[in-house]
């Protein structure tokens, strides 16, 4: 790769003076960068824990609700991250080759894609916030036609010898309506139900993805930076450092997104 | 480059080096305030850092007074009962997200660690200063809150009282996730720095024992703390948008919230304690003038602790619902922590054994964290067997318990370090005298003030209580007076510290004939740390620093003593 010598290390300006040479500053920043993605890794943990627990608990919310979900729009959404993660690596290599004009062209073509992905993803909230599919207290989406809500789940009876006055106010833990949870029981009679808390379902929908298109727009800021200054010509076969960096934290936001795709857009 | 140009060896340790005081060092490299707001300096970004963290500290710690005041009788004394519950909330917040959590790693880590490896700088300076003012903006928010009104939800922030209630949880939790990223740069920093920055020669087995701790803390900084994280987004999410994640009644788990908060928050315990046996290492073998006993233990041991402090964290969680399978399970990974901290503690005593002990201010310290952290450690152990923690669960009992270990274990140590490094640090020695005066009195003042708080715990007190029945009323106010004891302590230490500030007497470069490397650059150290590349070697090799009476201070066996002013 880059692995300039000691001698070319001493008037390299992008060292930094307490770096022995550009080899080891180049192995830092990219631990230091990894190190960084599994953080941010481990903050989409616990969003993808909630969602495994939820999902373990209640798996006739998410088949439920996720048929409000557009295939295609989360489709082409795919593809297009996809591609300007191709983009991306394209411009990587093409920093090191020092080909100043396809890096410019492929930085801006990422960061093109970045916007279409937003746009894309704009129009799925808005279709969201018109239906009244909002999570928590905002969810006001009619029940279909020819459905019924499930029954509520029965309220456990307080232990006996607790007086009614010190019964807990806390209203009791949701769970799966009758029926649906338990497969062997018998599917009640009667009209198409739906289940309860289906909110649960668009809460763990928009906070995963929201938090996903913060990652977005923070990774198209990075790469406008990254642009303006490979516009500057500042990166070449010895320096290319924050190209590489800047495209490992895109690939990152990309393959979160791989994730949950399927797990949110094409449930069974 | 005239470090490395210099000649190398012992014999370039001269006299003329010892105290940089009268030329050129850190602290006046630059002038102005600006060249401290805007410093990439590991060493002046770790001193804002303690001013900083101290500041908290005592933010915090007249909370506790306050409290304990509060305490003294079984009715009202001094405070409403909501003033109460934001008080105790406030002191927990301030002491673990403000001082105890960043106290060691970012405040005497930052300036020790790139001395100890010879290096310049840690990995990414501008990082370093980002996190610093990161702190800063936490601290700010935590401050907004209390203002505004402060929480009262324990630091805890348990749902769903924490998404209900009226006081400011959303600016209080805003401030603990940047905090908790100020942490995460700080440990990836350190762990880059480690990796990428050690001297030829110093393999990870001879690495000084202070670095295996920040080691080990900064694993725990990188993959708990962004947990916290998500966890506390969800909860201004909660508040802010009604989303429900752990609202029951939109069919949330409450619970999940305190398993997620666990996640983070025990690994987040060993985040403190962990380098505080880092530093105790570091003092044991050079006040006992003797080879650190057990080095590759200690240092496993480390690791040992940072990985399995990831799987216990259910042990908060015994009487809150979770099945008894799983509570076994984590009762049993709890008793394993006991195994890699006595390995720990036996070394250290072995290290003690036939080695002359020089009780020095910071050995006091040392010492107070053996008996110390051994009493809460030990305690621990009933908390983590599932029938007795049925009957102490927030309970007085789990209050000392946590004392004892985090302030007995983390203060202390932290204490000691801040002991040991100052006069590197600022270049002055304090007052010997009221330095051990103070060290005994906050170790007496602590006894007193947490000793009692095991006893009424095991009697049935409950903790976070305004009132109490009076037949507790003894042991409060025997805490109480412990606690006035404790900031007694504490005032001598800033009185002698500040004063060795102005006047203390010069330091020599090793004052305590440590054998690691950042006592061998002048106190205090110039701005790129060394004047000559030093002698990374051995780190436990304290019998070849003699006393050398003319230096006040030690110097490297051989090494003959320049007189002062030779270049």
């Amino acid at each position: 790769m880059s692995h300039t010598s000691p001698h070319d290390a001493a008037h390299d300006p992008h060292l930094a003076h307490h770096f022995p040479d550009a080899a080891t500053q180049f192995e830092a920043g990219k631990l230091g960068m990894w190190i960084f993605l599994a953080t941010e890794i481990l903050l989409f943990g616990g969003l993808f824990c909630a969602y495994a627990v939820y999902r373990a608990h209640h798996p006739e919310i998410f088949i439920y609700a996720h048929q409000f979900l557009d295939k295609v729009l989360g489709g082409i959404n795919t593809a297009v991250l996809i591609i300007s993660s191709l983009t991306m690596a394209w411009a990587v290599r093409a920093a090191q080759l020092g080909h100043q004009r396809a890096l410019v062209r492929l930085l801006t073509a990422t960061i093109a894609l970045g916007f279409v992905f937003l746009g894309i993803k704009y129009v799925e909230y808005e279709h969201k916030w018109k239906e009244g599919l909002l999570p928590g207290t905002r969810f006001t989406h009619p029940l279909p036609e020819g459905t019924t809500a499930s029954p509520p789940a029965p309220v456990e009876p307080a232990p006996v010898g607790v007086a009614g006055e010190e019964a807990t106010t806390i209203p009791p833990a949701a769970r799966g309506p009758a029926g649906l949870a338990d497969p062997a029981a018998a599917p009640p009679a009667g009209p198409p139900r739906v289940p309860r808390n289906v909110q649960i379902f668009f809460g763990i929908y928009f906070t995963m993805t929201g938090l996903h298109a913060l990652h977005v727009i923070a990774g198209m800021i990075t790469l406008m930076w990254i642009l303006r200054r490979a516009r500057r010509g500042e990166f070449g076969p010895r320096y290319f450092t924050p190209v590489d960096l800047a495209g490992l934290y895109w690939h990152l936001v990309d393959l979160i997104w791989i994730y949950l795709f399927p797990l949110l857009y094409l449930i069974h | 480059m005239t470090s490395r140009d210099a000649t190398h060896g012992p014999g370039a340790l001269a006299a003329s080096a010892q105290n940089a005081l009268g030329g050129d060092n850190y602290l006046n490299h630059g002038r102005g305030v600006w060249s401290w707001l805007t410093t990439l300096d590991h060493k002046r970004i770790g001193v804002m850092y303690l001013v900083s963290i101290l500041a908290a500290f005592l933010l915090g710690g007249v909370f506790a007074l306050l409290l304990r005041t509060e305490l003294l009788t079984p009715q009202q004394t001094i405070m409403k009962a909501d003033t109460y519950n934001q008080m105790f909330t406030l002191h927990g917040a301030v002491m673990i997200f403000l001082f105890i959590i960043p106290g060691i790693p970012a405040a005497l880590g930052n300036f020790v660690l790139p001395l100890m490896l010879g290096a310049k700088d840690v990995a990414f300076p501008r990082l370093n200063l980002a996190s610093y003012y990161l702190w800063v903006t936490g601290a700010l928010f935590a401050l907004i809150s209390m203002i505004t009104g402060a929480v009262d939800t324990g630091w805890t922030f348990y749902t769903p009282y924490s998404t209900t209630t009226s006081t400011s949880v959303i600016s209080m939790v805003f401030g603990a996730f940047i905090l908790g990223f100020s942490s995460i740069f700080t440990g990836l920093n350190f762990v880059v720095t480690i990796h990428k920055m050690r001297p030829p020669g110093m393999t990870w087995f001879r690495m000084p024992l202070f670095l295996w701790g920040l080691y080990g803390t900064a694993i725990i900084q990188i993959l708990a703390t962004p947990v916290l994280g998500i966890t506390l987004l969800l909860i201004i999410a909660e508040r802010a948008l009604g989303v429900g994640i752990f609202d029951p009644a939109l069919g949330g788990d409450p619970v999940l919230f305190q398993h997620f908060f666990w996640f983070y928050s025990h690994p987040a315990v060993y985040i403190m304690i962990l380098p505080a046996m880092g530093v105790i290492s570091e003092l044991m073998a050079t006040f006992s003038r003797k080879r650190i006993f057990g080095y590759t233990f200690i240092a496993g041991s480390s690791i040992a602790i940072a990985v399995i402090s990831f799987l216990v964290w259910g042990h908060h969680m015994f009487v809150a619902g979770q099945s008894n399978l799983a509570g076994m399970i984590f009762s049993f990974l709890t008793f394993l922590v006991a195994i890699p901290s006595a390995i720990k503690v036996f070394n250290w005593t072995a290290t003690m054994y036939k080695g002359s002990v020089w009780l020095a201010t910071p050995m006091l310290y040392a010492l107070s964290f053996l008996f110390l952290f051994g009493i809460g450690g030990l305690t621990g152990l009933f908390l983590g067997a599932l029938a007795t923690d049925v009957h102490l669960h927030d309970t007085y009992f789990v209050v000392a318990h946590f004392h004892y270990v985090m302030f007995g274990g983390t203060v202390m140590g932290f204490l000691g370090g801040l002991h040991y490094w100052w006069p590197k640090m600022f270049g002055r020695m304090y007052s010997e005298r009221w330095g051990r005066i103070a060290a005994l009195l906050i170790f007496v003042g602590f006894n007193v003030t947490f000793f009692a708080q095991f006893v009424m715990g095991s009697q049935g007190m409950p903790r976070r209580y305004y009132n109490y029945l009076p037949e507790f009323t003894t042991y409060h106010v025997i805490s109480t007076l412990g606690s006035y004891l404790l900031g007694a302590g504490f005032l001598i230490v800033l009185v002698y510290l500040i004063h060795s500030l102005a006047k203390g007497q010069p330091a020599p470069a090793n004052p305590w004939g440590a054998a690691t490397a950042e006592w061998q650059t002048p106190s205090p150290p110039p701005h790129d740390n060394f004047l000559q590349d030093p002698v990374v070697d051995d780190p436990y090799d304290v019998e070849r620093w003699r006393w050398d009476a003319e230096l006040a201070g030690y110097r490297l066996e051989g090494a003959t003593a320049r007189p002062a002013g030779a270049v």
